[in-house]
């Protein structure tokens, strides 16, 4: 459990007030929150809310303006050796060195980090990624998936117990996904943390055990993923229809096309926007009522605009 | 193989498989100006009094060779791992500020060093080179090419594209190395000339390492050593500094 964890070892991931501005943009803007040992978290936000200005700093490849962001307890600007040590960054941008193979680049990769000898563990990591037969390619050679597997093998070469995925699977095909995720899942199973940025709602919401929110650089919403799906709006109504909607239902549905998304709290609240249909003479097809996925709570939470931040601990 | 060591090993490999763009080529651009300028001026030109022009060229062209390779070096290794994005690999290592120099510094010196043999092999079947004060060879050889290195990490940081790198070869490291003394002695120079060149830190570097085949030179070796050694700790200085405080790698 994160919380008793929390009593006998630092965070795995403690951001502390940390801000960013670029030039006049404040791109964060007093993010914090812990990631405790062990656990599978989330984080999620539309383009530009600054997730991957958060990873940067956690990174250290950019500076925070304020704040302090640790891994493990060791500052990352301070102690910026053992911090680095601790983590496994898979970059969202598919870069790669056209030099090397993909066995040497992953044995460099390792020397940096001071490990040697570690032919078992990189035979592992290529088996377990679907790269045993490229090992002996150069990076040049290989597909955009198959170079978004070394970026993966590259950030966990030195086994690191934090490890980071910025979006790892954008513009990736089933196939990768699939492997990756049960690979991953091995790793947090294994006792390693695991911080996800992802615009894969669906990922999120299968792996997940708690979630942050970014909004304009600030944090909205943090929480596990079950009591994030139980806090907002439990049910959402689905229906089909060509005519136009009344005023009062369209500015709460999520229109996609033909398809109209109403979120509804209670039975009531449902039976009320069928009522509003019917009075205006909508005509609708495949009307089904679901429960709310994280896709509906992240636009309620985006878009829904909340007083106040959603924050638990 | 740990840290630093493996940044060394990575950027000696990273030249060392496209050899024939990095050292054959090179090699083979300065023997094409010994046989040019030495079949040309052998006979008209008098420099040292018992050195034949030949022989007084390979060693310019040696030193040359090595100044330019090393600056080549670091300069062209960082800025590719900056402009593809594949500096973000070691950006996330532990390797401290003094590690990534080492590493980049210490492969621009094998460069250029591995370079500079090519090209002394292969001049030696030209003229007859005696070795007069070899230790003076070993030391000019080394500061000039950590120097070189050590600059050309400087330039990469500072550039954000390839022909920024290129500017600062063609427009500063190409004219300040052809107009130290390679293929002349700054002696034979007008008055003028020959003060500007003495402001020219590479022609210490020359100077000092002609002196070890041919125990004459137009400056002291000291000074040329303490001028050398001045300029290989002000560029260290400023590169350390600049990696020490990521500029334009670390945001």
């Amino acid at each position: 459990m994160p919380g008793e964890a929390a009593t006998v070892m630092p965070a795995a991931v403690s951001f502390r007030q940390v801000s960013k501005t670029y030039a006049s943009v404040r791109a964060l803007d007093g993010v914090g929150f812990d990631i405790e040992a062990g656990e599978f978290f989330g984080l999620l936000g539309p383009n530009g809310a600054g997730k991957t200005t958060l990873i940067s700093i956690l990174a250290g490849l950019t500076k925070a303006s304020a704040g302090t962001v640790s891994v493990l307890g060791h500052d990352v600007t301070r102690d910026y050796a053992k911090a680095r040590q601790s983590l496994g960054i898979v970059p969202q941008e598919l870069v790669f060195d056209p030099f090397f193979s993909v066995r040497e680049s992953l044995v460099i990769q390792s020397g940096y980090f001071g490990v040697r000898g570690n032919g078992a563990w990189i035979d592992e990591l290529l088996e377990s990624l679907g790269l045993a037969d490229k090992a002996n390619a150069n990076m040049r050679a290989l597909s955009g998936g198959m170079k978004r597997r070394v970026l993966v093998a590259l950030a966990l070469v030195h086994r690191p117990p934090v490890i980071v995925l910025d979006e790892p699977t954008a513009g990736v095909d089933v196939e990768l996904r699939q492997t990756l995720w049960q690979f991953i899942a091995r790793l947090n199973r294994a006792g390693h943390t695991v911080l996800l940025t992802t615009h894969y709602l669906e990922e999120a919401e299968a792996l997940c055990g708690r979630i942050a929110m970014l909004k304009e650089g600030r944090v909205v919403a943090l929480d596990r993923t079950s009591a994030l799906l139980a806090g907002t709006a439990s049910t959402m109504l689905r229906f089909k229809t060509d005519q136009p909607l009344p005023a009062v239902v369209a500015e709460h549905a999520r229109i996609t096309g033909r398809i109209v998304q109403v979120a509804a709290h209670d039975p009531a609240e449902v039976e009320a926007i069928l009522g509003r249909l019917r009075e205006a003479h909508i005509e609708v097809e495949d009307l089904e009522i679901g429960r709310a996925d994280l896709e509906d709570v992240f636009l309620e939470i985006m878009h829904g605009a909340p007083a106040l931040p959603r924050v638990a601990a | 193989m740990t840290g630093w060591r493996t940044l060394f090993y990575k950027e000696v490999l990273r030249f060392w498989k496209v050899a024939f763009q990095t050292v054959a080529a090179p090699v083979l651009t300065a023997v094409l100006y010994l046989l040019i300028f030495g079949h040309v001026l052998e006979d008209r030109v008098k420099v040292f009094d018992s050195v034949g022009y030949t022989s007084f060229l390979i060693p310019g062209l040696v030193m040359m060779s090595v100044l330019q390779n090393a600056f080549a070096n670091s300069s062209s290794s960082l800025i590719q791992s900056k402009v593809t994005g594949n500096l973000v690999f070691l950006l996330v290592t532990p390797l401290s500020h003094r590690a990534w120099f080492a590493a980049y510094v210490g492969a621009s010196i094998v460069r250029g060093l591995v370079v500079g043999a090519g090209v002394l092999l292969v001049a030696a079947w030209f003229a007859p080179l005696p070795l007069a004060e070899p230790a003076w060879i070993v030391v000019f050889a080394f500061a000039g090419a950590a120097t070189m290195g050590a600059l050309g990490l400087i330039a990469a940081l500072w550039a954000e594209k390839f022909d920024q790198i290129a500017a600062f070869q063609n427009f500063l490291i190409m004219p300040m190395t052809f107009l130290s003394g390679v293929f002349y002695s700054v002696g034979s120079l007008p008055d003028f000339w020959q003060r500007l060149s003495h402001l020219n830190p590479f022609l210490y570097t020359i100077d000092g390492f002609r002196r070890g085949f041919f125990g004459v030179s137009d400056v002291s070796p000291w000074t040329s050593l303490g001028v050398v050694a001045a300029s290989l700790a002000l560029v260290s200085w400023l590169a350390l500094h600049l990696l020490a405080i990521g500029y334009k790698i670390r945001q």
